[in-house]
């Protein structure tokens, strides 16, 4: 089990440097200008910015200086906030898109799993159909109409109501991240059920359901020892990644609700050329991913005991 | 729920506040976006100048109706070779301590300072050695900067500037404290207790990309200044939807209007505003040798058949835009009233027979039967798709050029423009100072902004004239003169003056919007009261 989970960090390293290395490579590959503005600059400011920021140097000199900061942990310091390093910028927005993240997780695995067991258990019956429309609704809509819709939601309804129910903006309490949060997680939500719909039916004409019925077994034991557990295995496995890329993936839904969250900068950096900022975001989100995929791989083996033999 | 209390904790519970709280005297709005940072020698955004205008103070201010008033100096005297401030005795920064001459020598210094590395180094140019110290040629000690005592600054120019006053109000001229930015340690202007404030307010708290608050600063010299106590910026987004969702819920006092949102606006009887940005945006030629559009006649074609108007009333459709006529946009001064009014540019009527005569003899002149492909320019900023679609259908129909669009992300856009990989570019301008110089020198051939490398001799020697000329009527004369070469051998051709529309509050009173210097000032907003 160490061994497994030590050979899968190192495995994880090797991925980051690599996410590291192509970001750089495609980072300068892109056309355009860090260091061009609105207001064109002489040569001698132009070459006092690039000596700044140590853009005068070879790439591979870049390179080696970027890999060494890497291995430090030192991202740099912004291109456009110029007095801000890129890990205070991690620092101070990573954990709101965490929250954001986490909360819209919670209701997309507690919404799917349950969405998913309920339409396997009545499949082809009314609210299966119903249920699986708008399975579908949530995943052909994208998420800024979700979130546009759920702002309008808002403010008719704290207007018919004539007192502030829940905020159409912003952030700081729990009430803030309620409905950004739900609509964030609603694509995921109905990813989750679709696939917690085909995993339910594919083990529900299995044999060890059958031995378990036959046995005599209350139906909610065999719903939630044997069909649950069986089903919910497709699921984990995507959850791990569906965190990152929901905590990634908020900048829509961040700007909708003027959330301070990390996407914005991951967005906006790119649109800026902002190399630190690209670079520590998509380090940052890259290593993320990596980590939430060799948990999910590790908590297998707790949920599935077959995982742990192998 | 751990992390839940804490991220409440931590980002504030106390959002929950109305646009406009009379009690405590609290106004609450919305930024577009984040200051990237506040350090007064190096920010070049618009949204860092309106916080610094509500924060800190120069020299001189904006006043009343795009007048100039005393600011930290009391009295200035400028003459062609240098310039003397006398600055009040009770200006003070937001620790208690005095506003000095010294901390203008030591921003000005910074600001010049090749290792600061600022981007507005050159509007110091006209003060002595700045140019050579941004070459890293002289000592920083050399700059004709000079404290002769804490209440006096004295400045030595190389060059008669006659808008030197105006210039003054620029945030790269704000003093900076040499103490406290060296306790800092390079992080000054990052956080709101890493800077410090001699204006009207004070940031008292600032969560990054989330809330940043002013309060009345008690040290400001002009105690009736500042009527309410605090402006709280406490929404960053630029989503028009978001932003007139959160106006509607009463939890911002002003919203900027988008085509959608104005109908709403307009049918539910909202009193709309609208303000002129001051800008002019334009399609620039590419005067480069291989390029057609170096032929006066292709860029008379062309101009011929662009109809700003329709451009504004039937593209843009928007309240508050202006078609554009010149580069000098209607808000400038000239000798008595405005300038446009004094020296009224040339119309351009669409004529496509015209038009097509200058093509024919366009096509002459290049040697060609047929004009190759030209490429338009354009970034996925202000000037939309729907823009450069209707210049390319325009030009097509009326001229049958063929029109490839190059739509690029903004630094892209810049970096094809300096490259000169072009034909036709849309661009525009923001003024620095309130003077038409910062319109009139943009196509001089030494300006690194004029990127399409337009050369015309006689409008070089012109701007020289405007820029050492301390002769009112001389240098209005001088830009008309300008105006007039710019229609007949066009740079460019104008487009349109971009407006903003927008809602207030009707409680709120007193937002002042400027085209030069900063925008939106809320700095003597009051609060009618109910």
């Amino acid at each position: 089990m160490w061994r497994y989970a030590l050979n899968r960090l190192l495995q994880g390293i090797v991925t980051v440097w690599f996410i590291a290395t192509a970001t750089f490579l495609a980072m300068h590959a892109v056309p355009g200008d860090p260091m061009s503005s609105d207001r064109a600059v002489t040569p001698e400011i132009r070459k006092n910015l690039e000596a700044k920021y140590g853009l005068d140097k070879p790439l591979a000199e870049q390179y080696v200086i970027y890999l060494g900061n890497l291995a430090r942990g030192d991202f740099g310091i912004s291109f456009t906030q110029q007095n801000r390093e890129v890990n205070d910028i991690i620092r101070e927005h990573f954990p709101v898109s965490a929250i954001l993240g986490i909360l819209a997780i919670i209701f997309a695995a507690l919404g799917g799993i349950l969405w998913g067991a309920l339409t396997a258990l009545y499949r082809n019956k009314l609210p299966d159909i119903v249920i699986m429309f708008f399975v579908i609704l949530g995943i052909s809509v994208p998420s800024f109409v979700f979130a546009a819709l759920g702002q309008l939601v808002l403010v008719k309804l704290n207007d018919l109501l004539g007192f502030s129910l829940l905020p159409v903006a912003g952030w700081g309490t729990v009430s803030h991240m309620l409905v950004p949060s739900l609509v964030l997680g609603l694509g995921t939500m109905a990813y989750l059920t679709r696939l917690m719909r085909s995993s339910m039916l594919e083990i529900i004409n299995s044999d060890y359901l059958r031995t378990a019925r036959a046995k005599g077994l209350p139906a909610t034991r065999i719903f939630t020892h044997h069909q649950l557990r069986n089903a919910i295995l497709p699921v984990v496995t995507v959850l791990g990644p569906s965190i990152a890329g929901i905590t990634t993936g908020s900048f829509v839904v961040e700007s909708v609700f003027a959330i301070p969250g990390l996407g914005r900068y991951f967005v906006q950096a790119v649109q800026q050329l902002d190399y630190t900022v690209i670079m520590g975001t998509t380090v940052f989100f890259g290593s993320f991913l990596v980590l939430m995929v060799i948990i999910v791989d590790l908590l297998y083996g707790f949920i599935d005991p077959r995982v742990r033999v192998s | 729920m751990f992390g839940l209390s804490w991220a409440s904790s931590y980002f504030g519970g106390a959002k929950l506040s109305k646009g406009i709280d009379a009690a405590t005297g609290t106004v609450t709005l919305a930024l577009a976006d984040e200051p990237p940072q506040l350090d007064s020698s190096r920010s070049t955004d618009t949204i860092s100048s309106m916080v610094l205008g509500h924060v800190t103070e120069g020299l001189i201010k904006n006043g009343e109706g795009g007048k100039l008033e005393p600011g930290v100096a009391e009295r200035w005297e400028i003459t062609d070779t240098g310039a003397t401030f006398w600055l009040r005795p009770d200006a003070r920064w937001s620790d208690g301590k005095p506003v000095t001459a010294h901390d203008f020598v030591f921003a000005w210094r910074k600001a010049v300072d090749p290792k600061t590395a600022s981007e507005y180094a050159t509007i110091f140019f006209a003060i002595k050695n700045a140019e050579a110290i941004n070459q890293g040629k002289a000592p920083l000690s050399s700059l004709g900067v000079t404290a002769v005592n804490d209440l006096t600054l004295r400045v030595e120019l190389v060059r008669p500037v006659p808008y030197f006053d105006k210039l003054m109000v620029f945030k790269s001229y704000n003093p900076i404290r040499e103490d406290f930015f060296k306790a800092t340690a390079g992080r000054y202007g990052a956080d709101a207790d890493k800077l410090l404030y001699n204006g009207p307010f004070m940031i008292t708290r600032w969560v990054h990309g989330a809330q940043l608050r002013m309060e009345k600063n008690p040290h400001y010299w002009d105690k009736t200044r500042a009527k309410v106590n605090v402006l709280d910026f406490a929404y960053f987004t630029s989503d028009p939807n978001a932003l007139i969702n959160l106006y509607k819920d009463g939890k911002i006092a002003v919203a900027g209007l988008n085509q959608e949102n104005l109908n709403e606006a307009l049918v539910k009887r909202w009193p709309i505003n609208r303000f002129q940005r001051g800008s002019v945006f334009y399609m620039e030629f590419n005067h480069r040798k291989d390029r057609p559009t170096t032929n006066l006649h292709l860029r008379r074609a062309i101009q011929l058949v662009i109809d700003p108007d329709e451009v504004v009333y039937r593209v843009i459709k928007l309240p508050g835009n202006l078609p554009g006529r010149s580069l000098f946009p209607v808000w400038l001064d000239g000798n008595q009233g405005k300038f446009r009014e004094e020296y009224p540019a040339t119309r351009i009527l669409p004529d496509a027979v015209e038009a097509r005569r200058q093509l024919a003899l366009a096509k002459k002149e290049l040697g060609l039967k047929t004009l190759p492909p030209l490429t338009l320019l354009s970034d996925d900023g202000a000037l939309g798709d729907k823009m450069t679609e209707y210049f390319q259908e325009t030009l097509r129909r009326e001229l049958g050029l063929t029109i490839r669009i190059d739509k690029q992300i903004f630094k892209q856009r810049l970096a094809k423009m300096s490259a000169g990989d072009f034909d036709l570019v849309l661009g525009g301008w923001n003024p620095d100072y309130p003077d038409p110089l910062t319109f009139a020198d943009l196509f001089a051939s030494w300006n690194s902004n004029n990127r399409g490398r337009y050369n015309n001799p006689k409008l070089d020697q012109l701007v020289a004239v405007a820029q050492i000329s301390t002769d009112v009527r001389t240098r209005m004369d001088t830009f008309g003169e300008i105006q007039r070469i710019l229609i007949e051998d066009p740079p460019m051709v104008p487009i349109y003056e971009p407006g903003v529309v927008y809602v207030v509050d009707p409680r709120l009173k007193g937002v002042v919007r400027r085209v030069a210097g900063f925008d939106p000032d809320y700095t003597s907003v009051s609060i009618l009261e109910k």
